[in-house]
Formats: C-alpha cells, structure tokens, sequence
C-alpha cells in the first residue's frame, strides 16, 4: 500500500499531520488524519477550586481562549446555582454574549480575510510563496486592511467585556464583573472610521459579496469540492433560531431530519459518547442514539446554519434565505460553503454586537446572581470553529474532581477526515508526486473547518507542514514539505 | 523616538511567558525610572492587526520564549522579507506582521526579536528557575539597548 503524509501545525497548535493509504493501483484505500500529542488538561484543572476554571482554561491556548472562558463559566453558573443559562441578570447575560458576539466576529474576520481569501483571490494552485494575507495586501490592499481593522475592533470588545487582553477576567460563576462603561459604548458605536460598528458590519456585507462574487465565477469547483453526507449538531434557541450563546441540542441527519430534538444540554452525556481510535489521541464524538459507525456529526458555521430555523437579525437572515434557497432548503453538505455561512454569521455577530451596544443594561450594575451550589455543570457554547463542552464535578471542599472537554475541532474530527478522504479521492488518485495543487488541496480541506489542535489536543507544539508519499511498502518516494 | 516592546506568549504555560515577562519589566522600569518615549504591549500571539499597532513606531522590540538551542537568549534584527507562512495561520512571526505593515500602511519601523530560552511548557503560572535568570539577562540587555537607542537619538 502506497501512504501520503502531511504534518500540519503551528507554535501554539499542537501537532496534526494526515496520511493518505494507497493501494498498489495508487487508488486511494485509506485517509486519516492523526493527532499525536497529547497533554491532559482535564486531569490538571482535577484538585483546582472550580471558581479558578474560566480563567486556567485559558491556557490551552492563545487562539479561542473567549470561547473557553465562556464555556467554564457556564458550566460554573449551573454549579453556583444561578441556573443552567436563563438564571443570570440581565447585564451579566448581555456582557457575556457581547464579548462572545466580539470573540465570533474577530475569529470570522481573521479566517476568511486571512485564511480563505488568499486561495479566493489568488487562486487555489497559485504561488504559495504569495498565497496568503502579505499577497492579498500586494494585490488588494483595501481589502487586506478590512481584515486587520476587523481583527482589531473584535479584539477590542473582547478587551472591552473581559477586562484585559490576556488571561481575561470578565466572566465569572454567576456573572460577570464589570459593565460597559458609556465611554466604551460610544466608541464602539460612533468611533472615527473604520473603528465603529456601521463600519463593520458594511465591511461584513461586502466580504460576503465577494465570496458570492467567487462562487459564481467557480460553481463547479466550490460546489463539488470535498462533498460528502453528514449528520450537523449545534446549539439552537427554543425557537429554532440561530444562537450562537445559550439554547438546546439540535442534531439533524443529511435530509434535515431531526435526530437529536432540542434537548437540554445539562444532560449531553446521555446523547452524545466518544470513541477512542488507536492512531489518533483526538477522540470522534457520536450521537449514541446511532452509533460510531453512522453518528458522527459536523459542528461550526455550516451546521448551524443546517440546524437553525431562521437567524434573528435581519441583513443575515436576508443572506440566510438566500443561502438556504440554494440547496432547496436542505442541509448544505459542500465543505467550502463553510466560509458562506461564516461569512453570514459574521453579519449575524456584528448585528448582535450593534444590537447589544444600544441595550442599556449594559450600564446597570446588577452583574451576579448566586443561589444554592450543585455537585455538577455543564457549560455549551457555539466557539468560532463549532459546539464546545465544558462538564465539571466539585467535592464538598469545592475543588474540581472531574473534567471533560469536547472542543470544536474534536466534534469535526470525523468530517475533516471525510474531507481529506474525498479531496484526496478526486485530486490523488493514480499519482505518485505530490504537487502544490494537490498540497494545498488537502490543506484547503482541513481549513475549511477552522481547526485549532491546540485546544483538540490540549498540547504545545511546533511543526511545519509536510506531505510524505509512500509506496506499497512504506518506501518514500515523494516529499512536500512547505 | 517612539519605541514598542511587545511581548507575547501564553503565561499560564510555563516558560511560554517569558515574553510577556519581559514586557512586564520593561514597563515597570519606564514607569518606575520615567522614561519618555516607551510603550509596552502584549498578547498570547502575534497577528494580522499587529501590523497596524506597530506602524506609528520608530524601533519595535518583540520578545517571545524560544524552544531553539541557545544558551540564554538571542537579540536578533527582523527583516521584512524573511516572512514565513504556516499551514492555519492562527498566529504570525514577527517578520510576518513587519511584512505586512510595510505593505499596508508603508511603514517600516526599525524591529528587532529577543528570543529568551525557556525549558518547560506545562499549565504552571511560574517561570522555571533557569528560565527566570534568563529573563533577568534578557530584561537588562532590553533596557540598556532601549538608553542606547535613545541616546543615539539625542
């Protein structure tokens, strides 16, 4: 059997890398893409008091720290008593999720100006050396800045809300622990330009319509490129709408039936199990109901978008019908629409932050609500890349004893490896050297999901990215490395 | 002259903050000695927007922890056009953000990078003892090379 292998990751993002298994046809018989570096953060938080946990899961890593924030204070509201997601004041529910909307909005920006639009527009199979933001700066540096700019403002909500850039303190069990000064509200709604909300969200329209503008022009390539049927799991308001901060468990399979039904999440480990697979320490989390053959799912922008009923601020839901009238009303299953429906909830979090900014209870001073303390919480949020799972149990000394973690790039554990599989399906079959096309392919695949292995794998680590092709021996016979 | 000293790493994994530690000093001793003309800045990474936050500068000192085989650090000139690009791009090299503000806002300040050597990378709030004596070299080279700059200034 012949075997390709990449090894994709970066300082603070663990170690990752993909093989792909040929046979002596050079037809591809197996992909799979490992993660080999393990560290447990579960076990180090086991023995902590459990009101230091939003602030030490911020030391997975420095890429969605918000998310982790937020997600341990919820599951810490649960356990101090002030309810399991309604039970907060109303500043203490509004900071949050404007810092969360602030988190969502900068991620959003920095994949889809600086991941995503460098194969947009540059082209897939252009110059690596020049494919990425520093080549789109050369080539549109109007466009460059809007990503920068876009960064910063979300950068500075999350400032704004969580009190500091590092290792912020903002949420805390039961609340939060500061409001939004008047100062920090008007500058986020009439700073000088481009640092104010009209601007933003102008800027998100227009980066919506450029990926339109892409799409149309490359139909056969956007729509057919690592395709495959999926289940799609997120959060949901009881209502259906999208909510990327509080709600119920929804599942739906490939033709938009429900398979999980809006269940509360307090009791997730009833619905959901983990499989462990001996060449990967990431797990594959499936639905139980249907098991680990057929009950992965897929997590982030494009299910939720193949969750949710309808997004309730209206220029995205306007982008919202118009993506959903795409694929007739049924769940999308075409990978690179992942950055369309980015694209969408990036109007979506920059309404909600221009929504939030005029709520005066912003202003009020009532950020804590305490009540009787539980044993146990959980703590759901939609984090930039997809569902993220904070469960933690005290003792009576109120010191943490277990800890579980499901982050967004393990929930996509099994549908990047269907990515990888298809893109290597259609570009690798019958080939023996690895070229940039087929590199970047396979990159493009993986990226499409946003993937953090720092927080999957709960290590520190330093790697480039590296393709090794083996024949059916294992003998190398082709190396990328970039 | 306007200088920055930005550093940037996790300080809740161990030596990892070695950058930030280096800042830190930096800023207590321009507050504590008055010195003009210094701003201190930090973050777990570097990226895109550090391009902007770095354009008003004259001189920019990034100071990150270091994995590499050195004895106790390195302070090393950064060249624009030494840039690398990595596979997801969450996080950019010093080189990177000094590309790009060349590029987007045409500026170039004048930037250099101390790499100070770190041992271990656990979930520990505190530096390892040799880690900390590296610091200590580290932060008096920053501020004799910032009276250095400054008087060549004058």
């Amino acid at each position: 059997m012949n075997k390709i292998t990449i090894e994709p990751v970066t300082r603070v993002e663990g170690h990752g890398k993909v093989t792909i298994h040929m046979d002596d046809n050079l037809n591809i018989a197996q992909t799979r893409l490992h993660i080999v570096e393990f560290r447990g953060f579960e076990r180090f938080v086991q023995g902590r008091p459990y009101w230091e946990a939003p602030v030490l899961v911020q030391r997975l890593c420095g890429i969605c720290p918000v998310s982790h924030h937020l997600a341990a204070a919820k599951a810490l509201d649960v356990i101090v008593g002030a309810g399991t997601g309604d039970g907060l004041t109303p500043a203490g529910e509004k900071m949050r999720r404007l810092m969360h909307y602030g988190q969502m909005f900068q991620s959003h920006a920095l994949h889809f100006f600086h991941l995503a639009s460098p194969d947009l527009l540059l082209g897939y199979d252009s110059d690596p050396a020049l494919r990425n933001v520093i080549g789109v700066a050369m080539k549109y540096p109007d466009l460059a800045v809007q990503g920068v700019m876009m960064r910063k403002f979300g950068q500075e909500i999350i400032a704004a809300t969580a009190g500091k850039k590092i290792h912020g303190t903002g949420a805390i069990p039961g609340g939060i622990n500061k409001n939004l000064s008047i100062e920090e509200r008007d500058r986020f709604l009439h700073g000088a330009d481009p640092l104010n909300i009209e601007k933003m969200i102008e800027w998100s329209l227009s980066a919506l319509e450029l990926f339109k503008g892409y799409h149309k022009a490359n139909q056969s390539f956007v729509d057919n490129f690592a395709v495959f049927p999926s289940n799609h799991l997120s959060l949901v308001r009881k209502d259906g709408a999208l909510d990327l901060y509080h709600g119920v468990l929804r599942a739906v399979d490939k033709d938009g039936k429900k398979i999980l039904n809006d269940v509360e999440y307090q009791d997730y480990y009833k619905y959901i199990n983990e499989e462990v697979k001996s060449w990967s320490y990431m797990k594959f989390p499936f639905l139980t109901s249907i098991g680990k053959k057929d009950g992965w799912y897929t997590v982030g922008p494009l299910a939720r978008l193949n969750t949710c009923d309808f997004i309730p601020t209206p220029l995205a839901q306007k982008a919202f019908e118009e993506y959903k009238a795409y694929t007739g009303g049924k769940p999308n299953n075409m990978s690179l629409h992942m950055h369309w429906a980015r694209l969408i909830e990036t109007i979506h979090a920059a309404e909600m932050i221009k929504q939030l900014l005029n709520d005066t209870d912003l202003q009020s001073t009532d950020l804590v609500t305490k009540g009787t303390k539980q044993s146990q919480g959980v703590g759901i949020i939609e984090a930039p890349r997809g569902t993220l799972f904070h469960h933690y149990a005290i003792n009576e000394n109120d010191q943490i004893t277990m800890a579980n973690l499901i982050v967004s790039t393990t929930n996509n554990n099994e549908s990047m490896n269907r990515a990888v599989n298809d893109v290597a399906n259609k570009m690798m079959t019958g080939q023996k050297v690895i070229t940039e096309g087929m590199k970047n392919a396979v990159e493009i695949a993986i990226r499409a999901y946003d993937p953090c292995l720092s927080c999957a794998t709960h290590s520190l680590g330093k790697m480039p990215l590296d393709i090794t092709m083996y024949d059916s021996n294992n003998n190398e016979i082709d190396h990328y490395k970039s | 002259m306007k200088i920055l000293v930005y550093g940037y790493g996790n300080p809740g994994r161990q030596d990892d903050a070695l950058g930030i530690r280096l800042a830190e000093n930096i800023e207590k001793w321009i507050a504590d000695e008055n010195i003009p003309g210094v701003d201190v800045d930090f973050n777990y990474q570097l990226n895109i927007e550090d391009s902007e936050r770095i354009s008003p500068f004259d001189i920019v000192i990034f100071a990150d922890a270091s994995i590499e085989v050195i004895d106790d650090f390195i302070f090393t000139k950064v060249n624009a056009d030494e840039a690398t690009i990595e596979f997801t791009m969450h996080a950019v090299s010093p080189a990177f953000v000094l590309d790009l503000c060349k590029k987007l806002y045409g500026k170039t300040p004048e930037t250099f990078l101390m790499h100070i050597k770190g041992y271990e990378w656990e979930f520990i709030e505190e530096l390892t003892e040799e880690a900390r004596l590296n610091l200590v070299k580290a932060t008096d080279f920053v501020k004799e090379k910032i009276k250095t700059l400054q008087a060549q200034k004058t």
